[in-house]
């Protein structure tokens, strides 16, 4: 009897996590193809928010400016994080432990303590707000993230593969080019989109750094909710919905927790 | 092909000295086994020759070139790991032809060498496999075909069969000679099977301790342990110094050295109901405690007042009809009498 209870208690918990989770999404992904602009029912079909948003510059522009920043981060992020876990993996040095502990706790720091440091730092450094600043924060945010998963799929490459290539006239390099990184190169990818997802998603870090007429997407979308509400936001949310589930089921399949590598 | 030569040479981690003053010249052309237990060095000292630790003093010469600070891609040497360390991502071909590939040999030149390769190892068909569709023999014949394809001035081996079962182990033993007599390479590998050195090798190198004990060819390192230690890891060997009794007469052969010990070989020792007549012949009397028959060979075990014996001879070289707990004669020859030094 109370198993069942219990099995039952368990499903009607999962169900209200997805549903506390999804339902607001599925409202506002809803609405951005209602017609109405004060979310009145009946629903009535229409693309006109989605017209409005593609003649919006300020919004297409703070879209463009996201994307941009979210690649140059992932390029960044990326080759630096795959460097310091190879080297991290193949090389024993002093600090070596020091160094792995230190890259947890920027993932634990709330975001508005970081930005606040930063927007500190920058300020006391002369580098002030602005894309540059944005794109710093950002790197150092993704970057621990790209660590971690680079050097979870590290964990299951063999070393003496690389001693292997070394043995028979391969230098540092072309092991590195040949050998390890086709192995962890699904780690990468999956590292990358991390990179990607942390920038793009970014409000707090963005918010702090960028320049009024600068804004991020997220930046932007919080603006203008404080200025009014209108169903173009849901429109845009929708998007970037859309693009950041895709990415991080991505990030997911190529990295362990995915199941099947 | 060329000459291997390691002088003194000496490698710490921390305070544990892993190799201590080695010294072991590796002629052209032999095939030669680095054996100890573990811990002893021996892998340390293959991976020293190689070039994957580097010694914190000491010469090592390939050919005529001293190599010590010379790093493992530029030493042109061969090497086969116990895991056989095969690349996963690459095919069979691929993964020989890796050092043709780093070496710019041309398209050619790679194919045919791989295909030469393949053909040496009996791997023919296989060159378009995964290594994970290979059999752990057709793996171990691949990390060979790799290590030799470059034509390397020395190859080495990391215990090149310990993944393999027995019988297996056996043919590729045969497989690993009959290659290296082929293509008439310098080979070092190591290993702590004892049998798999003797069968193998021209010289043996035997390791304690971080210190060579012993290096000789086997026959002369089997029949003239410089200690007890080599004695007993090399094939197993009975101590004489507690043999007494009734009609006990050890005969001590003139090379003993002072405060040395006198050992015999399982295999030397004949049994017999009645104490034998020759003369040149150390004897003593002992009781069978057992009697392990294995096909063609048998085990027994006797007791000297306190002391196990062990012999081990053709089963129909026993006499018949002994049971356990019958009073026998064991004799020796004096020249297969072991003088070792210390105890």
């Amino acid at each position: 009897m109370s198993g069942t209870f219990l099995a039952r208690l368990g499903k009607l918990w999962l169900a209200l996590i997805l549903f506390f989770l999804y339902a607001p999404i599925f409202v506002m992904a809803f609405m951005s193809f209602n017609a109405s602009q004060y979310y009145q029912l009946p629903f009535e079909f229409s693309l006109k928010w989605y017209e409005k948003l593609a003649g919006n510059t300020e919004i297409i522009d703070a879209a463009t400016r996201s994307v941009g920043i979210a690649i140059i981060t992932t390029i960044i992020a990326t080759i630096l994080g795959t460097a310091a876990s190879v080297a991290l993996f193949r090389f024993e040095f002093r600090g070596k432990r020091f160094l792995q502990v230190m890259l947890f706790p920027p993932i634990a720091i709330p975001w508005l303590i970081t930005g606040t440091a930063m927007l500190i730092f920058f300020f006391g450094i002369g580098l002030g707000r602005g894309t540059p600043s944005v794109i710093i924060g950002h790197v150092a945010l993704a970057l621990p993230y790209v660590i971690v998963v680079v050097s979870a799929r590290l964990a299951t490459f063999d070393a003496t593969l690389e001693e292997a290539a070394r043995s028979m006239g391969a230098d540092g390099w072309t092991v590195t080019r040949r050998v390890t990184l086709p192995w962890i190169s699904s780690g990468i990818i999956a590292g990358a989109l991390f990179a990607f997802a942390v920038s793009f998603d970014q409000f707090v870090v963005s918010y702090f750094l960028s320049e009024p007429g600068d804004s991020t997407l997220p930046v932007l979308i919080y603006t203008s909710i404080r200025k009014g509400f209108t169903p173009e936001i849901n429109a845009i949310s929708t998007i970037i919905i859309v693009v950041s589930m895709a990415v991080m089921l991505v990030a997911a399949r190529f990295s362990n927790f995915g199941g099947e590598r | 092909m060329a000459e291997v030569s390691v002088q003194n040479i000496t490698k710490s981690f921390g305070s544990l000295k892993a190799l201590n003053d080695v010294t072991m010249d590796f002629p052209d052309g032999g095939f030669f086994a680095l054996l100890g237990p573990s811990g002893s060095g021996k892998t340390t000292l293959l991976r020293t020759i190689a070039g994957f630790i580097f010694a914190d003093s000491g010469s090592i010469r390939i050919g005529d070139e001293f190599v010590e600070n010379t790093p493992v891609e530029k030493r042109d040497i061969g090497m086969m790991f116990q895991n056989y360390a095969l690349f996963p991502n690459m095919t069979v071909a691929d993964n020989i032809g890796f050092g043709l590939r780093v070496r710019k040999v041309g398209a050619t030149e790679e194919k045919r060498r791989i295909g030469e390769a393949l053909e040496l190892v009996q791997l023919g068909q296989h060159g378009d496999r995964k290594p994970h569709q290979l059999s752990g023999g057709q793996r171990q014949r691949v990390a060979l075909a790799r290590a030799i394809v470059t034509n390397p001035r020395v190859l080495l081996l990391d215990e090149p069969l310990s993944a393999l079962d027995k019988a297996l182990r056996v043919d590729m033993q045969f497989e690993l000679k009959r290659i290296q007599r082929e293509i008439g390479i310098t080979t070092v590998f190591v290993t702590h099977d004892q049998e798999e050195a003797l069968t193998l090798s021209d010289k043996i190198g035997i390791l304690r301790d971080g210190k060579m004990i012993q290096a000789g060819p086997p026959r002369e390192v089997y029949n003239n342990p410089v200690d007890l230690f080599t004695a007993a890891f090399l094939g197993e060997a009975n101590i004489l110094s507690d043999i007494s009794g009734d009609g006990a007469d050890i005969r001590t052969p003139a090379n003993l050295p002072a405060g040395g010990t006198l050992a015999v070989r399982p295999e030397n020792i004949t049994i017999s109901t009645s104490k034998p007549g020759e003369d040149a012949i150390s004897t003593c009397q002992a009781v069978l405690e057992r009697r392990v028959f294995a096909g063609a060979m048998a085990t027994c075990i006797l007791r000297n007042n306190g002391t196990d014996i062990k012999v081990i001879s053709r089963d129909q070289d026993i006499p018949p009809n002994i049971a356990e707990g019958d009073q026998l004669w064991l004799s020796w020859p004096v020249e297969k009498t072991l003088s070792i030094s210390g105890s």
